[in-house]
C-alpha cells in the first residue's frame, strides 16, 4: 500500500525533464529539482539505511543537512563515495546509488540481532566490555568491532577527480541567501562595494522552500532579482561556508562540478561578514521516533511544497510550539487528514488551524510510533492518560528551533541560550561580525527581513555608507511564535516514558535518552564528557538534531539552567569536506615543493635511481655500478677507495657572508676559531644552539678578509640561515655583515680516491701548479670558460678528495668535463648511499648523531671547542649536559662477521638484562669493504672508555640480538695518510 | 587564518613566516658565564593570556626578523616591528 506520492501539480521541479536514477540496481525516476531524497519519497521508498549499532530499519527524517539517517553510497565508475545524506544529493541522470550498513541487504539485515541484545549496547559498552576484562581483550575484539561497525565503506580507489583553491577578497561576505541574507545583500545593491552570497542549497530561499506563501516569496524573489542586477554582487549556490577563522577568513566549498574541477575551495577575506544561516527544527523525543515514517513537520513541508511530493495521507503532527501550525494547515489544504497534537494547552494558532481542516489536539502527546518497518499508527497521550491509539501514515514533529550557529561558534564566541525560542542564538561576536535572521530568534517573515536590513545597515558604518534602497514589505502581520518551556516538557517526558521502547535523541550514533542518563548517572555530567562517552553528537551530522534534546535532557537531570550546561565547541567543518578540496592541487609530485640540483637532468640521463633526502631529489645510486642499491653503494664505495669517484653535493646550505665583521660574527656563531682562519684556507666548524645541544656542522671557507664561504649539512640549512639571521637582526644588529643564501645559485660536487688529484690536473692543466700548491683545507677561485670555480681541498670521505663550485647554470658543464677528464682514471659518479656510508668509515658525524639531542662533547668534539664566547657555550656546561654517564660516540664492529647491523638497534652491556631503554642506539650503519663485515657508529653510556668490550645490539621489532665491540669510530686511517697525499 | 603586517612587505598570511618565541626577555651578552641567567633566558618564559610580544621571521618574504604584538586570547595581531637596534638602510 504506497503511503506517499507526487502531487500532480506545483513544487520548484521541472516536470518537463524526467531523470533516471537506480537503488541497489532498481530502476527509478524524478524530475530535474529534486534531491535523491525527494525523489525516493516520491517513489514511496521508505527504509534507506540501518542504524549505526542496532541495525534498525532507518528513513529519512529531514529535507536539508542536517538528515542523520538516509545515508547512502554513490557509485560512479570512478570509485565510491559513501555517506552522503539523500538530502544533500541533487538528482542527476544515471545516478547510481546503493543503501548502507545491512547485511546482506538493508531490507533484510541479520545484523538486526544486535537490536535484541540492546542492553548490553548501553553508553561506553566499548569501554566496560572488552576493555576491562583483559589486557588482550580489546585487541582480541577490536578487529571484530571495526567489521561491525560503521555505515558507508570507503573507496580503496585513488580519488582521480580534480579539486582546486580560489581566494577572494571581497568588502563583504553573506552567508545564506535566505530571507535575512537577501534582506541585507539588497540593501549593498548600488553602493559599489563588493559583495559575495554564498548559498548552500541549489535553489536560494532558505526557509521560504518549505512555504507554500506567494506573497512573501513575490517579496523575496524580487528582492533577489534586485541582486542579480548588480554587477559588484556575485551569489554562488552549492556553496557552503565550512569554518570561520581568524582574521576576517571563511572557507567555503563550491560544489559546482564545472570545467573538469569537481569542487573548488574559497579562502575567502572579507572587510565585513554576515551570518545568516538559518534556523533547523529539531525532533521531539518519544518512544520509537526512529521508525521510516517519523520526519521533521518542516521536512514534510518542504516535501510537499518544494518537491510536490506527499509524504502521507494521514497526517500526524507532534509539537510543543507554534512553528507547526502553518505545516499543518498547508498540508490540510493538499487534502491530507492532518492531526496536530500539540503538548501545550493554547495556542493562538488553534482557531485558525481547525478553520483549515486540522484535527487540533491541545495537551497531547505522541508517545510512541507503531509499525514494523515503517510507520503505521502511533500512541498518543492527552493530559494524564490513558493512551490512545491512532493510525497514521507518517508523523511529523515539532520539538523546537535550533539556530545553526556553528559557524558564529567557531571562533571561541560561545552562543548564549535564548528564553523565547527556548535555544541557543549566536554569542557576541568581534568587530566586522554580525548574524541576522532566524539564526538570531528573528523567526517569521518581517522580522528575518528586518533582521537583515539591519544587519546591513551596521555593516555599511565600516564604510560610513548610509541606506540607499527603501526598506521592503514585511508581508502580512503574524503573532509571535511561542515555544513551550522546560518544565511542561519533562511533565509530559515523564508520561511518555510509561509508553516503553527506545527514545532517540542521536538517530545517526544510535544513543537513546537512557544512554543521556545512564552517562549522567555514572559522573559523566559535563556536556563535553556527555558527548565522548556516549558518542552524541560525533556521528558525520555532529549533533544537528542531536545536540540540543541532549542538553535539555542534560540540564533537567543535573537541576541546571540551559546556560550552566553548556553547548559544546563547534569546530569547523559545518559538514563533512571532501579532503580532496582541501589538498586542491597539491597531489601527487605537487603535494611538497622538489628540490632539483642542477645536475639533475644528467644524473637521469645517466643511470642515477634518485632518491628524497627531505625536500631534494638526489642520486641515490647508479646502474653501473648495481641495479638495486644494497649490491650497488658498496661497489661504489670501493671504486672512491681503490680508484676515484664523483659526487653530487649541491644540496648541501652554502651561505655567503659578507662584512667589516664578518670574522667577528663568526668567531661567535661557530664554537672554534674563524677571526684568525687565514685568506685562502677552509676549517670544520661546529656551532651549537643557545642551550648548549650542537645545531650544525659544516665547513667554512675564508675568500677574503671581510668574505666567508660557508656550508651546512642539506638537512639544516634552512635552520642555519634563520639563525645567523637573527643572530644579525636581533642579537647583535650593530654588527656590519651580510648574509646570503647561495645554496641554489652553486652546483657542487665531491672528486675523492687516491687519483683524483690526477683527473684535477687532467682537467685543468694550465692550472698545475695552483693544484699542486693547494693544501688540506685550502681553497682557491679560479677561472674557468668564462666563469669561476671554487676548489676546495678537503674531504668526507677519508680519501684525497676536492669540492668543486661552480655557478649552478655550468655545472653539468663542468660535471662533465671531469668525467671526461678522468676516464682514463676510470672516474666514476656515485650517488648519496656510498657518500653517506664512506663517512661513517671514517668517523665523521653526520645528521643522523646530529639529531638535536647531542653535544659536543657526546660526539667526541669537546676540544674543537675555543676559550672564547661563542653561542651556546654557558648552557653546554649545565648539570645535565655534562653527567658521567651521557651517551658517547663510538665505533661498532660486529663479534661475527657475518651478522647484519640494525640501524636504531638499542644497545645494551653485556651480560644484563635486555629490556628498557638500555645503554645507548646505533645511528649509521654500513657495509665496509675495508673490513669486510658491516660496522656501526652509536650512541653508548661510557663511549669509548668502554673500547673493547661488547655490547648486545637489541633489536625488537624483529627480536634480533647480536654482539658488537666496542672500537674507535675512525675505522680507516686514524693517521690521515690519505687524506693528505 | 592570521596574518601579519610586515613592516617592509605589508600584511601578509602567517604562512609566510616562522615563529620563534618570546620576545619580551632581554639577552645575555654573549660574554656574560652566569649560568642562571642563561638558563632564565633560554628556558624560562611567561606564557601570558594576552598582549604577547614575539619574534617571527618573514621567511617567505624579505627574511627580516620582526617583533610582533599580540593578543595570544583571541589570537590577533596589534602590532609589528622591526626589532630593536635594527639599522635600516632606506
Amino acid at each position: 500500500m504506497t503511503k506517499s506520492s507526487r502531487l500532480p501539480n506545483g513544487g520548484s521541479i521541472d516536470r518537463q525533464h524526467p531523470i533516471e536514477f537506480t537503488l541497489d540496481g532498481k530502476a527509478l525516476s524524478g524530475f530535474k529539482g529534486d534531491t535523491v531524497a525527494s525523489a525516493l519519497l516520491a517513489n514511496d521508498r521508505w527504509v534507506l539505511g540501518r542504524s549505526f549499532k542496532y541495525h534498525r530499519p532507518r528513513g529519512l527524517l529531514c529535507a536539508g543537512v542536517d538528515e542523520p539517517n538516509a545515508l547512502l553510497t554513490w557509485v560512479e565508475p570512478s570509485g565510491v563515495t559513501p555517506n552522503l545524506p539523500a538530502t544533500q544529493i541533487e538528482l542527476s541522470d544515471g545516478l547510481n546509488l546503493k543503501r548502507q550498513n545491512g547485511f546482506p541487504s538493508v531490507d533484510f539485515d541479520l545484523m538486526a540481532i544486535n537490536g535484541l541484545l540492546s542492553p548490553l549496547f548501553g553508553a561506553g559498552f566499548y569501554y566496560k566490555t572488552f576493555m576491562g576484562l583483559t589486557k588482550g581483550a580489546w585487541m582480541f575484539f577490536e578487529p571484530f568491532i571495526r567489521r561491525a561497525a560503521g555505515l558507508g565503506q570507503a573507496a580503496h580507489q585513488v580519488d582521480e577527480h580534480r579539486y582546486d583553491t580560489e581566494y577572494r577578497h571581497v568588502d563583504v561576505l553573506i552567508v545564506g541567501a535566505g530571507i535575512a541574507g537577501v534582506a541585507a545583500a539588497r540593501q549593498f545593491v548600488g553602493s559599489g562595494l563588493k559583495v559575495l552570497v554564498l548559498e548552500q542549497d541549489f535553489k536560494p530561499g532558505g526557509e521560504l522552500n518549505a512555504s507554500q506563501d506567494q506573497a512573501t516569496w513575490d517579496i523575496y524573489s524580487k528582492a533577489f532579482n534586485e541582486l542579480l542586477d548588480d554587477q559588484n554582487i556575485e551569489i554562488k549556490t552549492r556553496t557552503t561556508a565550512m569554518g570561520l577563522y581568524d582574521d576576517q577568513c571563511v572557507v567555503a566549498l563550491d560544489r559546482r562540478q564545472a570545467n573538469a574541477l569537481k569542487e573548488r575551495l574559497l579562502i575567502i577575506r572579507a572587510r565585513s561578514i554576515l551570518m545568516a544561516t538559518g534556523a533547523l527544527e529539531r525532533p521531539l523525543t518519544f518512544a520509537d521516533n526512529d521508525l521510516p515514517g517519523v520526519l521533521l513537520s518542516k521536512a514534510l513541508a518542504e516535501y510537499a511544497h518544494r518537491y510536490a511530493v506527499l509524504a502521507g495521507r494521514q497526517i500526524l503532527l507532534a509539537t510543543q510550539n507554534d512553528t507547526a501550525y502553518d505545516t499543518a494547515c498547508s498540508l490540510a489544504r493538499l487534502g491530507a487528514e492532518v492531526t496536530l497534537c500539540d503538548a501545550r494547552a493554547t495556542s493562538a494558532h488553534h482557531a485558525l488551524a481547525r478553520q483549515a481542516g486540522v484535527n487540533v489536539l491541545p495537551d497531547t502527546v505522541v508517545a510512541r510510533a507503531l509499525g514494523g518497518k515503517t510507520v503505521e499508527g502511533a500512541l498518543i497521550l492527552t493530559g494524564a492518560g490513558p493512551f490512545q491509539h491512532v493510525p497514521c501514515d507518517v508523523i511529523g514533529m515539532s520539538g523546537g528551533l535550533t539556530p545553526c550557529v556553528h559557524l558564529s561558534s567557531h571562533q571561541g564566541i560561545k552562543p548564549q541560550f535564548n528564553e523565547s525560542i527556548q535555544a541557543f542564538v549566536p554569542g557576541t561576536l568581534p568587530e566586522h561580525q554580525f548574524v541576522a535572521g532566524s539564526v538570531t530568534g528573528a523567526l517569521g517573515f518581517g522580522d528575518a527581513l528586518s533582521s537583515g536590513e539591519q544587519a546591513a545597515l551596521r555593516m555599511m558604518a565600516q564604510w560610513s555608507m548610509s541606506p540607499r534602497m527603501a526598506a521592503l514589505p514585511k508581508g502580512a502581520e503574524s503573532t509571535p511564535l511561542q515555544f513551550a518551556k522546560q518544565d511542561l516538557l519533562v511533565e509530559k517526558l515523564s508520561l511518555i516514558r510509561r509508553a516503553g521502547g527506545k527514545v532517540f535523541v542521536d538517530f545517526q550514533n544510535d544513543v537513546t535518552l537512557n544512554d543521556v542518563a545512564s552517562a549522567v548517572d555514572e559522573g559523566y555530567e559535563s556536556i563535553e564528557h556527555l558527548k565522548r562517552y556516549t558518542t552524541l553528537g560525533m556521528g558525520t551530522d555532529q549533533g544537528k538534531s542531536s545536540n540540543l534534546n541532549a542538553l535539555m535532557h542534560v540540564a533537567h537531570l543535573r537541576s541546571l539552567t540551559p546556560s550552566q550546561t553548556g553547548t559544546t565547541t563547534y569546530r569547523p567543518p559545518v559538514v563533512p569536506l571532501t579532503v580532496g578540496a582541501i589538498a586542491g592541487r597539491n597531489v601527487g609530485r605537487h603535494f611538497r615543493p622538489i628540490r632539483r640540483t642542477p645536475l639533475h637532468e644528467w644524473h637521469l640521463q645517466h643511470g642515477a635511481t634518485m632518491t628524497e633526502a627531505g625536500l631534494w631529489l638526489r642520486p641515490w645510486f647508479y646502474d653501473w655500478a648495481g641495479s638495486d642499491v644494497v649490491s650497488a653503494y658498496v661497489v661504489e664505495m670501493d671504486h672512491v677507495r681503490t680508484k676515484v669517484g664523483l659526487s653530487d653535493v649541491s644540496s648541501l646550505g652554502k651561505i655567503d657572508v659578507q662584512g667589516p665583521d664578518a670574522a667577528v660574527f663568526l668567531d661567535q656563531v661557530y664554537v672554534n676559531g674563524f677571526a684568525k682562519l687565514p685568506v685562502g684556507k677552509a676549517r670544520y666548524g661546529v656551532m651549537l644552539h643557545d642551550d648548549g645541544i650542537v645545531l650544525d656542522d659544516g665547513t667554512t671557507a675564508r675568500l677574503a678578509e671581510n668574505h666567508y664561504f660557508l656550508t651546512t649539512t642539506t638537512a639544516q640549512a634552512a635552520e642555519v640561515m634563520s639563525h645567523l639571521e637573527f643572530l644579525l637582526d636581533v642579537v647583535w644588529p650593530q654588527l656590519k655583515v651580510r648574509v646570503s643564501s647561495i645554496t641554489d645559485q652553486w652546483a657542487g660536487m665531491s672528486l675523492a680516491g687516491p687519483l683524483a688529484r690526477q683527473v684535477l690536473l687532467k682537467a685543468f692543466e694550465e692550472r698545475a701548479a695552483l693544484i699542486e700548491a693547494l693544501p688540506f683545507m685550502g681553497v682557491v677561485d679560479f677561472e674557468f670558460e668564462s666563469t669561476t670555480v671554487r676548489l676546495m681541498r678537503l674531504s668526507f670521505s677519508g680519501e684525497l678528495a676536492y669540492e668543486l663550485y661552480i655557478p649552478a647554470n655550468f655545472g653539468i658543464a663542468l660535471w662533465e668535463h671531469l668525467l671526461h677528464a678522468g676516464q682514463s682514471f676510470e672516474l666514476k659518479p656515485y650517488g648519496l648511499e656510498s657518500l653517506a656510508s664512506l663517512r661513517i668509515e671514517k668517523g665523521h658525524v653526520a645528521g643522523l648523531e646530529l639529531d638535536h639531542r647531542n653535544t659536543l662533547k657526546d660526539l667526541g668534539l669537546a676540544r674543537m671547542a675555543k676559550p672564547k664566547p661563542f653561542i651556546g657555550k654557558v648552557l653546554s656546561n649545565r648539570e645535565e649536559l655534562v653527567r658521567e654517564d651521557r651517551w658517547e660516540l663510538v665505533g661498532l664492529k660486529p663479534v661475527d662477521p657475518t651478522v647484519k647491523i640494525r640501524g636504531g638497534s638499542i644497545l645494551f652491556y653485556a651480560g644484563e638484562r635486555v629490556a628498557g631503554h638500555g645503554r645507548g642506539y646505533i645511528t649509521s650503519v654500513t657495509a665496509s669493504p675495508t673490513l669486510n663485515s658491516q660496522i656501526a657508529l652509536g650512541l653508548l653510556e661510557g663511549g669509548l672508555r668502554r673500547q673493547g668490550q661488547t655490547v648486545i645490539a637489541a633489536y625488537p621489532l624483529k627480536n634480533e640480538q647480536i654482539e658488537l665491540e666496542v672500537v674507535s669510530p675512525v675505522f680507516l686511517d686514524p693517521e690521515g695518510a690519505r687524506l693528505h697525499a | 587564518m592570521l596574518r601579519i603586517p610586515c613592516p617592509h612587505c605589508g600584511l601578509r598570511d602567517y604562512t609566510e613566516f616562522k615563529y620563534f618565541g618570546d620576545a619580551s626577555k632581554s639577552r645575555p651578552d654573549l660574554a656574560d658565564e652566569d649560568l642562571e641567567r642563561w638558563y632564565a633566558h633560554v628556558f624560562l618564559f611567561e606564557n601570558p593570556k594576552g598582549v604577547h610580544r614575539e619574534y617571527w621571521q618573514h621567511v617567505m618574504g624579505c627574511r627580516q626578523w620582526l617583533v610582533v604584538t599580540r593578543d595570544t586570547a583571541v589570537n590577533a595581531v596589534r602590532a609589528s616591528a622591526w626589532p630593536e637596534g635594527v639599522v635600516r638602510h632606506d
